[in-house]
């Protein structure tokens, strides 16, 4: 093989420390995902809108003189009224339909968004500097930008924060008891409509975090929200609904696999890689499932 | 009913050879308007009919652009040459260079993506519902990703096709050839669709959206038709990307050729718009949008993306059974439905 990766092994290094500290991020907003769906039954293509809409958040406040770190405080907690509002206003009458319906109507969404985030924020590529500097590895052969290493610790530091939040506060027995059955949830008196706007404010709220992170780690285009959808999707259908130590995992292996694709293919077939990924993973889930099937006959 | 139906035809028949003479500013659109009403037929075929929701199809429609343009240069010229000029005059096309060149092209560009879906069919439409649809979704955009890094087809820079020959003094031949290239595409069309609805193969198609494992235990070999089904979709796209490629003359890889978000949403929401499952349901929904579109887009410049996702989440809210749907609530006697008075007095009144 004639690539300059296998004749570099500190090439290789640097991407795989890359791909982990970026699949801890696809990780979070896999999460959001699954939460999502698996609670509420639906797919949101908007996803990675959402993300990009929270990055400007973070992007905003770094105009405004902010230091772009805390808008991993102020991201999620405005992105969660976006959530909520988005839910009462459309969301709420997909929720018991068919899951194409869900798909169709969050992609309108989606087109929105991205317009109205190109009117409001320009259609250039932007970055949020945070100013924190690389780390040396190697003897400087590998560089390690510090605020991929923060935003590692801080998407750790919020899944944790979640996964108590689901397991020990009142509103997380709700959602929990809605995502296992909603009817009887609701016979046992919990407001499913109010635990579903939560969810989906929650989920955007982890959108947000993302976002603002991916606003100093990586940059922000008012176009680029799909590929986030996409990645959250394919990490969900690998690891399943609801089992958080997978999700981390198969994220990280997503974000292995992106840099490798990057260095192999080349920069321009990165997204492409990416799409490429999912239609492999779904076709082998089918010929896998499949077999599952034949032993049935 | 027999000969309502042929007045209705001819009728049509002779308004569309007539149109480009009666409105002849807008032959441009009324190009465009066929080659829609193709694509949210044949989207029809298996998103209303089949039942499986593709987002993908923008996939053939791109190929079979990518394939005229590449044909019709490569019979005649070195390709690679061609697109690193940027389709500078250096290389110029005869006239029957040009028509023989489209020719061949349209006919490689319907059979190539039929084929393509027939090979891949296999493995995708083993899918089930919504991962059916996000994976037609991931086919259709790496598909523009992967052909803006191909460098024979001009990469991200595009690829322009070659102009109509000049030798024609006509100023109107071009618009109209194409216009009546795509209107022959359509009737084309029309007539496969109407036949597929006369047929058993649409009841087969029927019985796989209502419950696919219970046809396959009714002894359908239902992977058979579901990959024929979309063998026909990818043919019509694949024409309709050809002639689309010729008429707008330059090709963008995700911009103009896999361009799932404007020809990839449009057609599913043509189609959802008329009535899934109907013949003219799409047809009609075809018609709408674009005079909706081409109507509204130039008073709300900038924001007509804003008002098409807005439009999307509408229709698919409140609207879902489309135009012919809601006919076909009010008047179901037209659609040759039989309501007995006693039954439908009685569902009211169990509500």
């Amino acid at each position: 093989m004639d690539f300059l990766i296998f004749k570099a092994p500190m090439l290789m290094v640097q991407a795989s420390l890359d791909g982990i500290l970026l699949g801890i991020l696809f990780a979070l907003i896999a999460y959001g995902m699954a939460l999502q769906w698996g609670v509420m039954n639906i797919i949101n293509i908007a996803q990675g809108d959402l993300v990009i809409l929270g990055g400007y958040i973070a992007y905003t406040m770094y105009i405004a003189g902010i230091h772009p770190a805390w808008g991993v405080i102020v991201s999620p907690i405005l992105m969660y009224f976006v959530g909520w509002g988005l839910y009462k206003l459309v969301i709420n009458k997909v929720v018991d339909r068919d899951l194409f319906i869900s798909i169709l109507a969050t992609f309108g969404i989606a087109i929105v968004f991205q317009q109205l985030m190109n009117f409001i924020f320009g259609a250039d590529v932007v970055v949020a500097q945070s100013g924190y500097g690389t780390t040396m590895l190697f003897d400087n052969s590998v560089t390690l930008p510090n605020s991929k290493i923060f935003s590692a610790f801080v998407s750790l530091a919020y899944a944790v924060a979640l996964v108590i939040y689901m397991k020990k506060s009142k509103l997380g027995r709700a959602i929990r008891a809605t995502a296992q059955n909603a009817r009887a949830a609701k016979i046992l008196g919990v407001d499913t409509e109010k635990v579903y706007a939560a969810t989906f404010g929650i989920n955007a709220a982890l959108c947000g975090i993302a976002g603002a992170l991916i606003s100093i780690t990586l940059t922000l285009h008012p176009y680029v929200g799909l590929p986030y959808t996409v990645r959250s999707f394919m990490i969900v259908i690998v690891a399943g609904l609801g089992n958080l130590p997978a999700v981390a995992i198969s994220g990280m292996g997503l974000g292995l696999f992106e840099e490798f694709a990057d260095y192999i293919l080349g920069t321009e077939f990165r997204i492409g890689a990416v799409f490429m990924l999912l239609v492999f993973i779904l076709v082998y889930r089918r010929f896998k499932l499949s077999k599952k099937r034949e032993y049935l006959k | 009913m027999k000969q309502k139906d042929l007045i209705l035809y001819s009728g049509l028949i002779i308004l569309g050879l007539a149109a480009p003479y009666l409105f002849s500013a807008f032959k441009v659109q009324l190009t465009y308007l066929c080659v829609l009403i193709v694509l949210a037929m044949t989207w029809n075929l298996q998103g209303g009919e089949m039942g499986y929701n593709s987002f993908g199809n923008i996939l053939f429609y791109g190929l079979g652009m990518y394939l005229t343009a590449s044909v019709q240069v490569g019979m005649f010229f070195p390709l690679a040459e061609w697109t690193e000029s940027g389709g500078e005059k250096t290389f110029v096309h005869t006239t029957a260079q040009y028509f023989q060149g489209i020719g061949v092209g349209l006919l490689v560009s319907a059979i190539v993506p039929a084929l393509v879906a027939g090979a891949i069919g296999y493995a995708i439409l083993g899918l089930r519902g919504h991962y059916f649809a996000i994976c037609t979704l991931g086919l259709g955009i790496a598909a523009g990703e992967i052909a803006g890094g191909i460098e024979i087809i001009g990469a991200g820079q595009g690829f322009t096709t070659p102009p109509f020959p000049a030798e024609i003094v006509d100023v109107e031949a071009r618009g109209k050839f194409f216009y009546f290239l795509s209107f022959f595409v359509l009737v084309l069309a029309f007539i496969f669709v109407k036949y597929i609805y006369g047929s058993r193969f649409r009841l087969i198609l029927n019985a796989i959206r209502d419950n696919e494992d219970k046809a396959e235990a009714m002894g359908i070999q239902t992977m058979k038709y579901k990959i024929v089904g979309w063998m026909v979709s990818a043919f019509f796209c694949g024409l309709a990307g050809g002639i689309m490629g010729g008429l707008i003359g330059y090709i963008d890889s995700t911009d103009v050729a896999f361009d799932g978000r404007e020809m990839g949403v449009f057609m599913v929401l043509m189609a959802i718009l008329g009535g899934k499952g109907t013949l003219w349901g799409p047809i009609i929904g075809a018609t709408l949008f674009h005079f909706f579109k081409e109507g509204l887009w130039t008073f709300i410049l900038g924001w007509q993306y804003v008002a098409l996702g807005v439009l999307i989440v509408v229709i698919v809210i409140y609207f879902p059974e489309g135009l012919m749907g809601w006919l076909r609530e009010k008047y179901p006697e037209r659609f040759g439905e039989v309501i007995d008075e006693k039954d439908r007095k009685s569902q009211v009144e169990l509500k």
